[in-house]
């Protein structure tokens, strides 16, 4: 694996041997001594063009538990004000010596634009693109649900997908990666995909997805028990003003499609309750669902760091690529 | 050089072999061409009237950086032109007598392709008021065709308006299709592929929702409107509609509408960046039937030059368009003359006869190829094979979408009121 | 010589031999710890602690036996393809104050060992760290020396030997091929 760009071209196989690799990083970072020498020497440089300081910690927690060195390079400009060009930035990071640029970047395409330009020779990792992808949330949940949902008979989860598994994905589809990326990813590994949003936030030209779509959560719960329950979050501007009007208010938002306990009693008994942060308390997701038992919200970010160790590690480790 | 040029064996509009002699910048009877006449062998090429392109980005003024009315007119000549007509989003704006007297006098003093402005319709390109269109139509740009392009003329008041006021002058709006509102934001076609690849969409419905009601004002107001770079197949079923309707729209095609698709766009690759956006093979299919059969009157190339900056990055951050002038004919000849949808005669009714009408400047361009017409030729060697290269092109830009594919079709010489504005090398030293 | 150098009953008397050798050296099989390492010091680990258990009561071969993946200490990682990680097994007690006996079937450089050393430090602090292995080839590249050897088989760098174990090839076997004619 050269680069990790998305989960729509991530095979069944490799993204179990992502998974199992993590389940063994995560098994290291219960010692005392967390740390481990596999990547010392390479240097692993996180572009941000985009505020995260969580996925740039978790990255840069993941890249220095493996001993590997590295940079924040944090970028500015939008499409607006357009800063130092993706190209020139691109060219100083080879010229630093980037054995891998971890990139997340508010347009669409700019991780594969980074891969394929001929700029860089290093491994790209997409840390999230615009809308598109963002691989490395799609592998935690993955590895997340994998961990409390598939290991039924106490012999573990190795070269185990998803399968069987039923899991709803709540919100704004539509300007959503992490949505994108999971759905691709979920199916491969042979679970059944639910999509819930209105109308509004579904993108046109949906129809060859493999998945089912509900206008309503409670809809959702009904028609099948769901395992997994996503909420994505959902931004109060894109709502009502600002001639956006994808919703009419956040009230009614929460109404049709909030996670509350009632709603939450109502998934399979094993059911899990997940969001990719940072979370509106009250609004998609209300404060009894976040903190119940139920919620493995808090753990997706530790396995964040195991998923991420393997990713790099996958990248990284092995002779270098053409 | 004050003798006649003798052009033989070449098929006039691609239908019988003949001989055809100019002088003086007219076409004259070979018989009287005189022993001392240049003689160009055109065996195997083919003969149009010089093509006329009804959407032109010549960027200057303001954006020298990206073309001048000089590269982009040696682009035109090369890619087979004798006429273009030089969009108004320059800056400043051709909103003005004082401005598009300027382009036209540039464009006669490089002579190498009659460069005819057209004037914007609103101050600015704003959409609020409109220009001076009566100033520029009795400049000595003699402007005829008015347009906002890139923008829409969004606002419904000001379209009618403007479709009222250019009658006292036999002129056009030229309309961009393009619902504001609709497609705020909007990177590529509101499709599958946008969809799967997070880029917002720009829905068909926002250009076919313009093209409705602006058929429909032109037919309520009695005014002509033409219809910038048709894109997709409801469009082309609305213009059919109004055509049978007796309403005087007419409306042009892209040479990358009648073959490129939105699956371009999965490299991210910005050349393919468009406005309109490449659509689906569906639309491509309509598009291509609705040039066959009329509905679309002409091909115009929409040549937008863009500096390599303004490519080279993220999509979402690149400006839209493609340069057009020198693969026009070659897309043209692989799409619509060898699958056998049109002949070489339709390929003149469409990028010289029509266009030359539309922008009332036939006087002068798309004429018949006859004895005491002007001598605006294009040669067109349809066995030639060529590799699009960028840096070789002419334009100062190099954003081309067919880098690297192969086009069949080139012009080898062009002929501005009898001089040769292109000779390709075979024809060195023909005129010494 | 090519073909079988060791039988089933070789290695099984080898195995014998070693669970002998290490409750001799070690006064007994109080603090021991057997780690193997993946693919087949593990099965061999597994067949020594039930010798260990045979012999010396009280000693649970389950609780005493683990596994140990070096991949993410090899030092030749990127020379080539990317490995897979194996899992680590450590017993509940860890491996404190322990005497970890590392098991392994061909010691050859010693880099796989030297990888071993480095992950058993970032594991815990034995008391002492021994090495079992069934084969020894030869051609150090390290001052790494076995503490219990199966079998010393001098090869030349161009032969390979090959450990075929029931548990992970079905038969039980050491295999030496190549070399020059």
């Amino acid at each position: 694996m050269k680069h990790l760009l998305g989960t729509k071209d991530l095979s069944r196989d490799n993204a179990i041997l992502i998974l199992d690799t993590a389940t063994q990083m995560a098994a290291t970072q219960d010692r005392e001594n967390r740390k481990l020498p596999t990547l010392r020497g390479k240097t692993v440089v996180n572009l941000f063009f985009e505020d995260s300081t969580r996925t740039r910690i978790s990255f840069e927690a993941a890249a220095k538990r493996l001993s590997a060195d590295v940079i924040n390079f944090s970028a500015k400009g939008s499409s607006v004000s357009k800063g130092e060009s993706l190209k020139d930035t691109a060219l100083t990071l080879q010229a630093m010596g980037a054995d891998a640029v971890v990139v997340r970047h508010w347009a669409s395409g700019a991780a594969y634009q980074l891969a394929h330009g001929g700029w860089l020779h290093g491994s790209v990792l997409n840390a999230g693109d615009g809308t598109h992808e963002h691989p490395t949330q799609a592998l935690l949940d993955a590895f997340t649900m994998r961990k409390h949902l598939m290991d039924t008979d106490g012999t573990g989860t190795d070269g185990k997908g998803l399968d069987g598994l039923r899991v709803a994905i709540v919100g704004d589809v539509l300007h959503s990666r992490v949505a994108r990326s999971n759905m691709h990813l979920l199916t491969s590994l042979g679970a059944s995909v639910a999509l819930v949003a209105p109308p509004t936030l579904l993108p046109v030209g949906m129809d060859s997805w493999p998945v089912d779509v509900f206008h309503g959560l409670d809809d959702a719960l009904d028609a099948q028990p769901v395992d997994a329950v996503m909420m994505l979050r959902v931004q109060r501007e894109r709502m009502t003003g600002g001639g956006a009007s994808f919703f009419p208010s956040p009230a009614e938002y929460t109404r049709m499609f909030g996670l509350d306990g009632q709603r939450m009693a109502r998934l399979s008994d094993r059911g899990i309750v997940m969001h990719p942060g940072p979370m509106n308390r009250g609004l998609e997701i209300s404060a009894e669902a976040a903190d119940s038992p139920r919620s493995v919200i808090v753990e997706q970010v530790a396995n964040g760091v195991a998923v991420r160790m393997a990713s790099l590690y996958l990248l990284l480790a092995g002779e270098e690529q053409a | 050089m004050s003798g006649a040029i003798v052009i033989a064996g070449a098929r006039i509009n691609g239908e019988d072999v003949g001989t055809i002699a100019v002088r003086d910048g007219v076409l004259i009877d070979p018989a009287d061409a005189g022993a001392g006449a240049t003689r160009i062998d055109a065996e195997g090429l083919v003969l149009l009237p010089g093509l006329v392109d009804l959407h032109t980005h010549l960027r200057e003024p303001g954006r020298e950086d990206a073309e001048t009315i000089e590269s982009g007119s040696r682009a035109a000549s090369r890619g087979g032109w004798t006429a273009v007509h030089a969009m108004a989003n320059t800056n400043p704006v051709a909103d003005t007598a004082g401005v598009v007297e300027q382009v036209w006098s540039r464009g006669q003093e490089i002579g190498l392709v009659d460069v005819f402005p057209v004037g914007a319709v609103t101050v600015g390109l704003k959409g609020e008021r409109l220009a001076e269109m009566g100033a520029m139509a009795q400049s000595r740009a003699r402007v005829r065709l008015f347009s906002d392009d890139g923008i829409c003329v969004y606002d419904p008041v000001i379209m009618r308006r403007a479709l009222e006021y250019v009658k006292s002058f036999d002129g056009a709006i030229v309309q961009h299709a393009q619902d504001l509102r609709l497609t705020e934001g909007s990177q590529m076609h509101e499709g599958d592929v946008s969809a799967e690849l997070g880029l917002a969409g720009w829905p068909a419905v926002a250009e076919e929702s313009i093209i409705a009601r602006d058929v429909l004002l032109a037919g309520h107001v009695g005014s002509r409107v033409h219809i910038q770079h048709l894109s997709t197949a409801g469009s082309v079923d609305i213009v059919r509609w109004a055509k049978s309707r007796g309403i005087n729209v007419t409306a042009e095609a892209t040479p990358h509408h009648l073959l490129l698709t939105h699956e371009e766009a999965r490299t991210y690759n910005p050349l393919f960046k468009v406005n309109p956006p490449l659509r689906t093979a569906e639309d491509v299919e309509a598009v291509r039937a609705g040039l066959a059969d009329g509905t679309i009157d002409i091909v115009a190339t929409d040549h937008a030059p863009h500096a390599s900056e303004d490519k080279d990055c993220e999509w979402a951050a690149a400006s839209f368009g493609m340069l057009g002038l020198e693969t026009a004919l070659g897309v043209v000849q692989k799409v619509m003359v060898e699958s056998g949808l049109m002949t070489w005669k339709d390929v003149a009714r469409v990028m010289s006869h029509t266009p030359a009408r539309i922008g009332r400047v036939d006087a002068s361009h798309g004429r018949p190829l006859a004895v005491g017409e002007p001598a605006n030729l294009t040669l067109v060697d349809p066995a030639a094979r060529w590799i699009v290269e960028p840096a070789a092109l002419a334009s100062r830009s190099h954003n081309t979408p067919y880098a690297g594919m192969e086009l069949p079709g080139r012009a080898v010489a062009t002929f501005l009121r009898g001089k040769p504005t292109h000779l390709d090398g075979r024809f060195e030293g023909v005129f010494a | 010589m090519t073909g079988i150098v060791l039988t089933a009953p070789d290695i099984e008397r080898a195995v014998t031999r070693i669970a002998h050798e290490i409750l001799e050296r070690n006064a007994g099989a109080e603090h021991l710890v057997l780690l193997g390492i993946p693919t087949r010091g593990l099965p061999l680990a597994e067949r020594l602690a039930a010798k260990l258990a045979d012999v010396e009561p009280g000693f649970d071969a389950t609780r005493r036996c683990g596994a140990l993946d070096i991949t993410m200490y090899r030092d030749d990682l990127h020379r080539q393809p990317t490995r897979p990680i194996g899992a680590t097994r450590l017993p509940a007690a860890g491996i404190d104050d322990a005497v970890v006996v590392l098991v392994d079937d061909v010691f050859h450089t010693g880099r796989t060992i030297r990888a071993a050393l480095d992950a058993v430090k970032d594991l815990g602090r034995p008391r002492a760290v021994q090495l079992a292995v069934l084969v020894d080839r030869g051609h150090r590249e390290l001052p790494i020396r076995a503490d219990f050897v199966g079998k010393n088989l001098p090869t030349s760098r161009s032969e390979r030997v090959d450990v075929h174990l029931v548990e992970t090839d079905g038969e039980d076997a050491v295999i030496l091929t190549g070399g020059r004619k």
